[in-house]
């Protein structure tokens, strides 16, 4: 289980504290498949941030599963199995597929686990394995590379942000299918950042956030239509085209 | 029983990858005298006359053949100087695999510097391994200035690959080509500088012929206080094509500079040089974080596969 207890990120900006998050509170159960929505700058990526120890909250807790993590270090936190799928993952010079995915398996990875994991998330796995992930390799690619990153580890959270930037919505199609069988079979919990409906739809629960605080939280058919519903009366342009014809 | 002692075995190791006399033609020279030479049928080695070092004749047409000529230094205070002269018949592809290990357990400067001319008849193609490794408890410095010059004819193909890791105070490299025709050359600079160590690398590659081309790719990590310049120049004399890349990782308060200088005195002469000197991104260390590599462990990585 993963609790966030009055957790708050401020930064320094030219009119004082910038607050990203805001006195944020949330429990997120054992098994659970959530996404995170919301609008762009509104927190997503700093709360994912947060909970994987890259950024350190300015007040309040995190404990997963019981244990403090607050102030544990990102090393601490992969080891007690939270992983984090970045959302503009870096590139390595020299740094071959296969020991980029052997580096977050922990071993060496057999060929056939490397090209299993490479094939799940759409890559000709034989192509790629011996591939450098440096600037030779598209955005795209090097996006499915990262979320191979997180097939190849047996973690308790797994945290992906916003897997299909980057990503054309054909080969997206066909990886959300697996998407939600291999979350199940390999992770307990899984928090997905997301603005793809098709993500939304697997979800258990969603959670909306904004202007660092959360909105709205429930289940996807709760929560899924109010969000439909926003988007008609949020836009102008769709609202008075409609309304002129 | 292998006739090199430990000392001698792990330096030929660490610098050629060897374990035993090597297959083919070798010389193994050891504190600046020959130590063990075999030619081989297609392969002949003889001493130079006149100064220290031999000359290596390559029959034309000499296929999937390796020459060895690995130095060991393991006493200290030696100061070494070598001539040695590479000549590669017409049409012949062979492995050279040199390399210079020091091992200074004395207080005095050991040094070792080699010159090296390779002659690579038309058509020919050679690869060209070169590692540089010291080690040693003593005070006394390892010092390593290689010159390589490199004349190739028409159609020929050159591909140096020169590293250096670990363990050498100081060195300067002069590395020098020309081009025939359609001859094309590949060098690839690894360099790894740690402490107060110094590491300069001059080239200079002239393009004479049409067709021919040229890559020189230099990856450097500078530790420490360690300094490094490198000053890569690619001369194109005619309708040729040469890309000089220069890719330094900089660390605590070591200095880099990297000069690459292209020039062109054709005007159908396509030079490129490209050059980046930068701390180990963070992203790249945050990344290997998440998966329970410390941050030290994710340095090493990162400048393992960056000089691999």
């Amino acid at each position: 289980m993963l609790e966030l207890k009055n957790v708050s990120f401020s930064v320094e900006s030219g009119d004082g504290n910038l607050e990203i998050i805001d006195d944020i509170s949330l429990t997120i159960d054992d098994g659970q498949f959530v996404v995170i929505t919301g609008p762009n700058g509104g927190g997503k990526s700093t709360l994912a941030r947060l909970i994987m120890g890259i950024e350190q909250p300015t007040k309040g807790q995190i404990i997963f599963n019981g244990t403090d993590i607050t102030h544990m270090s990102i090393t601490e936190r992969a080891k007690l199995g939270v992983g984090y799928a970045f959302q503009q993952p870096p590139r390595f010079k020299g740094l071959t597929v296969r020991r980029l995915l052997s580096l977050a398996h922990g071993s060496e990875l057999p060929e056939d686990e490397c090209c299993a994991y490479l094939t799940s998330v759409g890559l000709c796995s034989k192509e790629y394995l011996n591939r450098e992930v440096d600037a030779s390799l598209s955005g795209g690619e090097v996006k499915r590379v990262e979320i191979a990153t997180l097939m190849a580890r047996k973690l308790k959270l797994a945290i992906f942000d916003e897997p299909e930037a980057g990503i054309d919505l054909w080969s997206f199609a066909m990886l959300v299918e697996s998407f939600r069988s291999m979350c199940k079979n390999r992770y307990e919990t899984v928090i997905v950042i997301s603005h793809q409906e098709r993500i939304m739809q697997l979800a258990d629960e969603m959670i909306v956030v904004e202007k660092g605080k959360v909105r709205t939280r429930g289940s996807k058919d709760e929560v899924f239509p109010k969000l439909l519903d926003e988007l008609d009366e949020g836009c102008d342009f769709r609202g008075k085209g409609a309304g002129d014809k | 029983m292998s006739i090199f002692e430990k000392t001698d075995a792990s330096l030929l190791d660490a610098i050629a990858d060897l374990h035993e006399v090597p297959q083919g033609a070798y010389n193994i020279r050891k504190n600046g005298q020959g130590f063990a030479r075999q030619s081989s049928e297609n392969i002949t080695i003889e001493t130079k006359t006149g100064k220290p070092g031999i000359n290596i004749y390559v029959k034309p047409f000499t296929k999937n053949e390796s020459v060895h000529i690995p130095v060991i230094i393991t006493q200290s205070g030696v100061e070494d100087l070598v001539y040695n002269d590479f000549y590669i018949g017409e049409g012949a592809d062979v492995l050279i695999v040199a390399g210079c290990g020091i091992h200074n357990s004395g207080d005095k400067k050991t040094e070792h510097d080699g010159i090296h001319r390779f002659f690579i008849g038309k058509n020919a193609r050679i690869k060209y391994v070169e590692k540089h490794y010291g080690e040693g408890e003593g005070t006394g410095d390892r010092v390593l200035n290689p010159v390589t010059e490199v004349t190739m004819e028409e159609g020929s193909f050159c591909e140096m690959e020169m590293v250096q890791l670990a363990g050498v105070d100081s060195t300067v490299r002069e590395t020098n080509a020309s081009l025939a025709a359609g001859a094309k050359m590949v060098v690839t600079e690894r360099l790894l500088t740690h402490g107060k160590q110094t590491a300069r690398s001059n080239m200079e590659i002239n393009l004479n012929g049409e067709d021919a081309s040229a890559q020189i790719i230099s990856r450097s990590v500078a530790k420490d206080e360690s300094e490094q310049i490198f000053y890569p120049r690619a001369v194109g004399n005619a309708a040729c094509r040469a890309h000089v890349q220069c890719d330094s990782i900089i660390m605590d308060n070591a200095k880099v500079r990297s000069i690459p200088e292209i020039a062109a005195n054709d005007a159908d002469a396509q030079i490129v040089h490209e050059a980046a000197i930068g701390r180990i991104n963070n992203d790249q260390l945050l990344k290997l974080m998440t998966f329970g590599l410390t941050e030290e462990e994710a340095e090493d990585v990162i400048v393992n596969v960056f000089l691999k």
